[in-house]
């Protein structure tokens, strides 16, 4: 079982409080209405699909009930960093796995 | 005494005699004994029966390893354990063991015909042999394969044992105490951490159990390891017995499994009979030691050919001698000291084989002192015996060439084809293993997580080494937690140390298509087998595996895997590693289903939610269906009634005068804030901005991909609050859909959301009488027609409780719902029953409001949709706000395929055949004359009888739908097909008349 850090609540806690809610940084469209087909397709539809780091989404439902973001490594399921929803895209850790 | 058990010797209690009882005869083994021990020290090596050819089979292990010693124990009605390990059940007072896979008996087997057919069975035989006709497979092939072939039988009963669960944190988990374990623990618990140790077998010591010689610290191995235990008691170690580590998982986090109960005589009656255990561990040492390999030749598997550690381990542990004329066969030094202490403790070593030319001259000269004949270079090619090994055929090898064999008499044969590391665990962690050339073995590599492998588990041997490396990997353990540890490295005289090589079968002049030469006991693979695989194009082990079935059942290839690696890499002419080996999966042992399920069972497995009206339904008679996690009352059968009588007789009593329905199920969320109403707008398709307070509206809420999620009666209480009604199911998806857009999407909207789904008691009251029995019972607020229509909210008190009253209606009939604070849900029902009484009131059930609904046309999302429908489909086109700018799945609505023709639409079917009900599910066509596989055009969603229309209706998603109506359908079920003509949703009353009272 996963150990999880979440950012509000600022304490690493079970898997089993926490949700996975899908890929992060996927923001909806500020007028779907002028997005072409294409467009509204690919936010619908089209993920990462990411071997290694994973920009996700995860909520602590059983918990504060914030959702927040992480980045996990899909190979090792390690969570690299976790923090908080609406913060911008960080870049990776640089001593990825490391201890 | 038994003729096999020497008196005094062993670590049981020669004062204590335990009685059990094994394929119905009685014995008597003692205290400290397994089941294994037990009978060996009987006499009794045949313990079972092979899997595939029934062969007699007896222990060839002492641990947990074991492939062959399965039996059947039981402690009375329910406690009947199939595939137990003699070599792990411990024995206690009245044990009854039964043997497994023969009939009529262990001795005389009629399944051993297959044995005689070997040539039949071989490799794959299941897919060349079984293929024609198709037909015979299900009733013929299969249920005799499976009653001949197999492991124990399944118990039949309820297991009436309680299982507990523990969670557990540690700053050092130890698996395995054995010397390397020990010595971690110590260097550890020293440095000041918090170490837990735990090990599989009964008692503590591993290895140095069965090697009492070892002098260690200056003292011999037993005496050591009595202080260290000691030591690592006063130093708050928590030492766990009887304990598996049965995976290991991410984040050391590792599962162990206690066996609380099974050895006792008799269990305390409160007592779990095991406790799973979930540790997180912030470092792990696994010193699980190596397991002993079998040599793979001729007549490997008979009763009392057995591991040489085994033997040595029965000898020292339990005092019991395996036999009284040895044979040996080895490829490694560790067989020697099995036989020198055997033949010290007075067994006659008949020979002793090596398979290597040239042994280590100091083993050679124990041996000629103990006058034991060594075969260096030579082979062991066949053995006899029916019921126990006879006698050992051994040969010469010399350049490649195997001479002719001498048989040699013996009543036990004891092999040791060198060890094989135990990285079950470490590879839980998708730790990498590393082909050792030199060792020809797999030697742990990197993992991620913090884990250190010590002892025999990294392919030390001998005690010195892997007691040091013990002891380096608790001080290790110790740094990377930042405590100062200094190492204790202990002093070993006495040790045993040595190497062996690694083989594939042994080397024979026999036809190898006639050896049984065994690889895996369990599943019956031998050599020929797994060549043959490789031959038959399986190039992977993987492939070999599923093949062969080797390396499969309840020891998961423990003995076998890396023979049967070697051989699958001989045959493909390439190196072990670039065959590969299969992956490891917990559990490391069986594991009950017990331990896993905890206290997750009966009632406990799921909750059960009941509303504040549950008891008053259960005390009328209701019976009950589970709705998500809710349990509703279905329907109130009044004496002699079944389902059908008693859903007309209340739909009618509904239609006719007045029900009552116990709505507290539905999900409720209240929106509140000053921009609850822009919430509102962007989360439902309907327009929120002109909804009055004190009205109600129904709601309709989409995923972002424009397909119906959920839906329900919204009202408005003031202009910053909604009371937000939702599906029973779809209650914590909605709240969590609406927490997802507001906190990630729209911060900026100033809305609380919060879940009042248990706050309010909900009864509904539907009928035309329907006022008559409320309004006497109304405060502060005029209810009828004119002050109060329909789709209105407002509170109030009603029977003198505070109340949220909306009339609204899902059943076409003038209808109230009335929202009361829970713990006065009971006593609103009862003031409403009473009320209700002139009127024959009539509570009806989950059945019933389906039934009303449909004849009304109201969907049940979940039921008449499916994820793939739209509004448009549903029919429910008005219910969007067309004119806003946007909302959750608007955008959707217009992609090309969400307007193409040619979707399945929700529409109205009656069977032609007035009684005729159609399945929930039912697939449609339009042609029942067409050719197999028919073209579906779509399927029934709900289908009821209408006692109010007196006859059946459907509805139904058809394509194109909405465009058929008054086509005609064909439904195939099972027996016929029926015809149904395409109609409208509304059954009854399609005007809305009766709503306008």
């Amino acid at each position: 079982m996963l150990l999880i850090h979440c950012p509000y609540c600022d304490e690493t806690l079970p898997e089993a409080e926490f949700a996975y809610a899908g890929e992060a940084h996927i923001a909806r469209p500020a007028d779907p209405m002028a997005t072409s087909d294409e467009e509204w397709r690919d936010f619908l539809f089209i993920r990462t699909n990411a071997k290694g780091p994973h920009y996700e989404r995860w909520r602590h439902v059983h918990g504060c009930g914030r959702f927040f973001n992480a980045i996990r490594d899909t190979v090792s399921d390690r969570f690299l960093m976790t923090y908080k929803a609406g913060e911008a895209r960080p870049a990776l850790p640089a001593k990825e796995g490391a201890e | 005494m038994s003729r096999y058990r020497i008196p005094g010797k062993g670590r049981v209690d020669h004062a204590a005699p335990v009685r059990f009882s094994f394929d119905g005869r009685s014995y008597t083994g003692l205290r400290g004994d397994t089941v294994a021990s037990a009978l060996l020290a009987n006499g009794v090596h045949l313990m079972g029966r092979s899997f595939k050819y029934h062969r007699p089979r007896g222990a060839v292990t002492a641990g947990s390893e074991e492939p062959n010693a399965l039996i059947g124990t039981s402690r009375g009605k329910g406690r009947f354990e199939p595939n137990t390990r003699a070599t792990m059940q411990e024995l206690r007072a009245g044990l009854v063991a039964e043997s497994q896979n023969k009939w009529p008996g262990l001795g005389f087997d009629l399944g051993a015909v297959n044995d005689l057919a070997y040539p039949l069975f071989s490799a794959g035989f299941y897919y060349k042999t079984f293929m024609w006709p198709r037909a015979f497979w299900d009733r013929v092939y299969e249920p005799v394969i499976r009653a001949a072939a197999g492991l124990g039988r399944a118990p039949s009963e309820p297991d009436p044992d309680r299982y507990a669960s523990r969670y557990l944190h540690a700053d050092l988990l130890v698996v395995g105490a054995g010397p390397a374990g020990l010595a971690a623990a110590r260097a550890a618990a020293r440095a000041g951490l918090r170490v837990t140790l735990v090990d599989e077998h009964a008692e503590m010591g591993g290895a140095l159990l069965s090697d009492p010689g070892v002098v260690i610290e200056g003292r011999p191995a037993w005496d050591w390891l009595a202080a260290t235990l000691d030591e690592l008691r006063a130093l708050g170690v928590r030492l766990m017995c009887r304990t598996t580590a049965i995976g290991y998982y991410h984040q050391n986090m590792i599962g162990l499994c206690e066996r609380v109960t099974d050895h006792l005589d008799s269990p305390p009656e409160n007592a779990p009979r095991e406790r799973l255990w979930r540790v997180r561990a912030a470092r792990v040492v696994l010193a699980q030691g190596a397991i002993e390999k079998p040599l793979v030749f001729d007549g490997n598997d008979r009763p009392g050919v057995m591991l040489a550690g085994a033997a040595q381990t029965y000898l020292h542990r339990f005092g019991v001698l395996v036999g009284r004329r040895a044979a040996v066969v080895t490829a490694h030094d560790s067989a020697y000291f099995a036989a020198f202490d055997l033949a010290d403790a007075g067994v006659r070593i008949a020979v002793l084989v090596d398979t290597r030319d040239a042994p280590p001259a100091a083993l050679l000269d124990q041996a000629r002192r103990r006058g034991i004949e060594v075969l260096a270079g030579h082979s062991v090619t066949a053995t006899t015996g029916r019921l126990r090994i006879r006698s050992v055929r051994v040969n010469r090898v010399r350049d490649g060439q195997v001479a002719g064999g001498r048989a040699i008499a013996c009543d036990c044969l004891l092999m040791s084809g060198g060890w094989t590391p135990s990285l079950h665990l470490f590879s839980h962690t998708k730790g990498s293993l590393i082909w050792d050339e030199a060792a020809q073995t797999y030697l742990p590599g990197e993992t991620i997580e913090d884990c250190h492998v010590a002892g025999a588990g990294k392919g030390l041997w001998g005690y010195g080494a892997v007691l040091a490396d013990g002891d380096a990997a608790g001080v290790a353990a110790a740094s990377a937690l930042g405590r100062a540890a200094a190492g204790a490295a202990p002093a070993v005289a006495h040790d045993r140390t040595g190497s062996g090589e690694a083989l594939r079968e042994l080397p024979s002049d026999l036809a190898p298509s006639l050896a049984r030469a065994f690889v895996d006991f369990q599943n019956d693979v031998t050599a020929k087998d797994i060549r043959l695989a490789v031959r038959e194009g399986m190039k992977s082990i993987e492939h070999v595996k599923r093949y062969t079935t080797t390396g499969m059942a309840t020891d998961q290839g423990k003995l076998s895997n890396i023979n049967g690696l070697m051989i699958a890499a001989d045959t493909l002419g390439k190196a072990p590693p670039q065959v590969g080996l299969t992956t490891f999966r917990p559990p490391y042992t069986p594991t009950t289903f017990g331990a896993l399920a905890g206290y997750h069972r009966g009632s406990h497995f799921e909750l059960t939610r009941k509303t504040p009206i549950d008891p008053w339904a259960e005390e009328h008679g209701a019976v009950f269906e589970p709705v998500a996690q809710w349990r509703r009352a279905w329907y109130f059968p009044r004496p002699g009634e079944d389902m059908e009588a008693a859903v007309a007789r209340e739909c009618l009593a509904t239609r006719a005068s007045v029900g009552i329905f116990d709505a507290s199920t539905l999900g409720k969320i209240e929106v509140a804030g000053p921009d609850a109403v822009e919430f509102m707008n962007r989360m439902y398709t309907n327009p929120w901005t002109k909804l009055a307070p004190g009205r109600t509206r129904y709601g309709l809420l989409l995923g972002e991909d424009g397909f119906i999620r959920d839906d329900g009666v919204i009202g408005r209480l003031a202009d910053d609050l909604f009371h937000v009604t939702t599906t029973t199911g779809g209650a914590a998806r909605v709240l969590t859909m609406m927490e997802d857009y507001l906190q990630t999407e729209w911060p900026d909207l100033r809305v609380w959301l919060t879940s009042t789904t248990e706050h309010w008691a909900v009864a509904a009251l539907n009928g035309p009488n329907a006022r008559k029995v409320l309004e006497p019972l109304v405060e502060g607020l005029d209810i009828s027609a004119d002050a109060f229509p329909h789709m209105s909210v407002a509170e109030c008190r009603v029977a003198g409780i505070p109340a949220r009253l909306f009339r609204l209606s899902f059943t076409g009939e003038l209808g109230f719902e009335i929202n009361v604070p829970a713990r006065h849900g009971a006593d609103l029902w009862r003031a409403l029953m009473a009320a209700g009484a002139p009127f024959d009131i009539c509570p009806y059930g989950t059945e019933t409001m389906h039934v009303l609904r449909a004849e009304k046309g109201f969907i049940i999302v979940g039921q008449d949709t499916d994820g793939t429908v739209t509004p448009e489909d549903a029919g429910l086109g008005w219910a969007i706000g067309k004119a806003k700018p946007d909302f959750v799945g608007k955008r959707s609505l217009s992609r090309p395929d969400m307007v193409a023709p040619g979707r399945k639409q929700l529409v109205g079917l009656l069977t032609e055949e007035d009684d005729v009900r159609l399945e929930e599910g039912a697939q449609i066509v339009d042609d029942p004359d067409q050719p197999l596989p028919m073209r579906m055009v779509g399927h029934v969603t709900s289908s009821y009888r209408s006692a109010t229309l007196g006859r059946s209706i459907a509805m139904a998603l058809i394509e194109n739908g909405h465009s058929r109506i008054g086509e005609v359908v064909h439904v195939p079920m099972p027996g016929r097909t029926h015809r149904a003509r395409i109609t409208g949703t509304a059954f009854y009353d399609p005007d809305g008349a009766r709503l306008k009272l």
